[in-house]
């Protein structure tokens, strides 16, 4: 904390947040009688809730990564591109509708990240977390390149497979879209939180995760268990990529860097870590952004997640979810 | 059972175990005593495949373990009772128990759970709390129950009576021996209580600096002067 505020430009960071602040209060309280009914903020909050599930389909990855390895993949904005990409062919290439393509791109990231894994990972499990930190932007940056290398850089639009639909449900107007992406996102936590608290690889993950030593003394296999978090992890960003691909229609070799950055913040924002907690942070950040740019401040939206980010590490650096608290040993 | 031959242990350049040997037949107690640094959780932890040595033999029931896996040595037979206990205090006590069973495949995991609560009513009590809210003694209560979820042959326990009231000690000793003689369960011990540790054990290994400086029965041992003057309090 002390190290933060020396290394922190304070007085902008205060500047910033107040003028955001002042500029969100007066919109609210003096413009939006007239221009915001309550059913523009329901469509908003639902548009917001269903760009906030992408963002913590991501965050997950992170936060799973993180607890088992206390490791930040930056790569994994990467896996998050090229489920988006692998989506993209089945359908536009091979013809498959929205839920094969899902399953494929989840499938393929899976294999991609227990292959970052095992490749770049692994062999730094002892060393120090700096050192990790730098291969995991290196293994970033080569993916992106490699990618555009064979690729090429051109952006691709992605194809309607979810006809594009406006439900006018008590005045909101919802898109089929959002539905279908929020729908799809929230069974897959709650396979998820199946998956960690009911099966015997989930339970090992969150032994792994609390202590490596100890979990490998149960007869865990802790290499197994990593892989296997990855995979889960990957497949959940690799799902984020289609339906990032299916609700902004635009989808181009360099679309990680943003999205993986905000569900980064996403996932600090919940406590990392801690899976429910990038489940929250993703919706928190989703609905922020929404609003920040449907009052007319779209130029703010990407600025949101990272004031939320600089306050967060001042105020309370272990997120919503996080125990301040060491846990006694 | 076990048989420990001339192994070096190394951290980096820190030469914690040199030349060690030692031999645990079935059915034993044998504790390990000796002072802070002595070696002793290196021993258990290189018995369990945690850390691998430079040099020497283990054999455990007739075949080498050196170089083997924690999983495979945990199906094999041997568990080990961290010192400090290691509960996973974000999981129930129950949890807990389910993890240490991990590498069964059997359908008596749930009978089994039955009988660590039969061993440790206190556990039945707290089976739903987290783990981490336990009492110091309760957790090493946990931590025992949960190695013996494995069904072991060879149990390693280290520092059991760490940081526990005289009264707990005793509870917790007995359950020792209990365990021993119901199970026939083979006990390796190590402690710095060695007036506890030899009253319950057949046979002693006193380590000092890396090296085992002296072995007898656990009579012998607490007869000897060395052990009065340095381990027991004259
Ligand atoms: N992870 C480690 N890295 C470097 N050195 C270590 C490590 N663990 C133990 N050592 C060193 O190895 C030696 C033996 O340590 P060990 O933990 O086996 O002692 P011990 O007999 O169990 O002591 P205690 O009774 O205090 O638990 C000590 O000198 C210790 O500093
Ligand atoms: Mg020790």
């Amino acid at each position: 904390m002390k190290l933060a505020c020396q290394l922190l430009p304070y007085e902008e960071i205060f500047s910033i947040a107040f003028s955001l602040a002042v500029t969100l209060y007066l919109k609210l309280f003096g413009l939006f009688e007239e221009e915001w009914g309550f059913m523009d903020w329901i469509q908003q909050l639902v548009n917001g809730i269903s760009l906030g599930s992408i963002y913590a389909l991501i965050a997950l990855g992170y936060t799973m990564v993180y607890g088992i390895i206390k490791l930040i993949n930056f790569a994994h904005g990467e896996v998050f591109m090229i489920g988006a990409f692998v989506g993209f062919y089945a359908i536009a290439g091979w013809g498959l509708g929205f839920f094969p393509a899902l399953i494929i791109a989840m499938a393929v990231c899976a294999g991609m990240g227990m292959l970052i894994e095992r490749v770049a990972y692994r062999r730094l499990r002892g060393s120090t977390r700096i050192a990790a930190l730098i291969t995991a932007i290196g293994i970033s940056l080569f993916i992106q390149y490699l990618f555009i290398y064979f690729r090429g850089a051109q952006p691709e639009a992605y194809p309607e497979v979810i006809s594009n639909q406006t439900y006018n449900i008590l005045g909101a107007q919802i898109s089929s879209q959002s539905l279908m992406i929020l729908g799809t996102s929230i069974v897959l936590m709650i396979v998820l939180q199946f998956i960690v608290h009911k099966t015997k690889i989930g339970k090992a993950m969150r032994a792994v995760s609390h202590d490596m030593d100890a979990a490998r003394l149960m007869g865990i296999n802790v290499n197994t268990t990593i892989s296997a978090t990855f995979a889960i992890g990957s497949s959940l960003a690799g799902a984020a990529g289609v339906f990032f691909g299916v609700y902004y229609t635009k989808i181009e070799p360099l679309m990680g860097v943003i999205p993986g950055l905000k569900a980064f913040v996403a996932a600090v924002l919940g406590g990392i870590g801690i899976i429910p907690g990038a489940m929250v942070g993703g919706l928190v950040l989703g609905v922020v952004e929404t609003v920040v740019s449907g009052l007319g401040y779209s130029l703010w939206r990407d600025a949101a997640a990272f004031v939320i980010l600089i306050l967060i590490l001042l105020f309370k650096p272990s997120g919503i979810f996080g125990k301040n608290a060491r846990e006694k040993v | 059972m076990l048989k420990v031959d001339g192994i070096d242990v190394y951290y980096g350049n820190i030469h914690a175990l040199k030349g060690v040997s030692l031999e645990v037949l079935e059915g034993e107690i044998v504790t390990l005593i000796g002072a802070n640094g002595a070696g002793k959780s290196t021993l258990l932890k290189t018995l369990s495949g945690l850390l691998k040595p430079k040099q020497g033999v283990i054999q455990y029931e007739n075949q080498s373990i050196v170089g083997k896996q924690a999983q495979t040595i945990v199906k094999a037979g041997i568990s080990h009772v961290p010192e400090g206990r290691r509960v996973f205090s974000n999981m129930t006590v129950e949890e807990n128990l389910e993890l240490g069973a991990f590498v069964r495949k059997d359908k008596e995991v749930q009978k089994d759970i039955q009988k660590v609560y039969e061993l440790f009513p206190r556990l039945f009590e707290r089976k739903g709390q987290l783990s981490g809210t336990l009492s110091g003694g309760e957790q090493q209560m946990l931590a025992m129950g949960r190695a013996i979820m494995a069904r072991p042959k060879l149990l390693l326990l280290d520092e059991p009576s760490m940081g526990l009231a005289p009264i707990m000690v005793k509870t917790i000793f007995s359950i020792i021996e209990e365990i021993n003689e119901t199970n026939g369960t083979t006990i390796l011990l190590v402690e710095q209580n060695a007036h506890m540790a030899l009253s319950i054990a057949k046979r002693g290994y006193v380590l000092e600096t890396g090296k085992v400086v002296l072995t007898g029965s656990a009579k012998d041992l607490q007869e000897s002067d060395e052990i009065r003057m340095a381990y027991l309090g004259g």
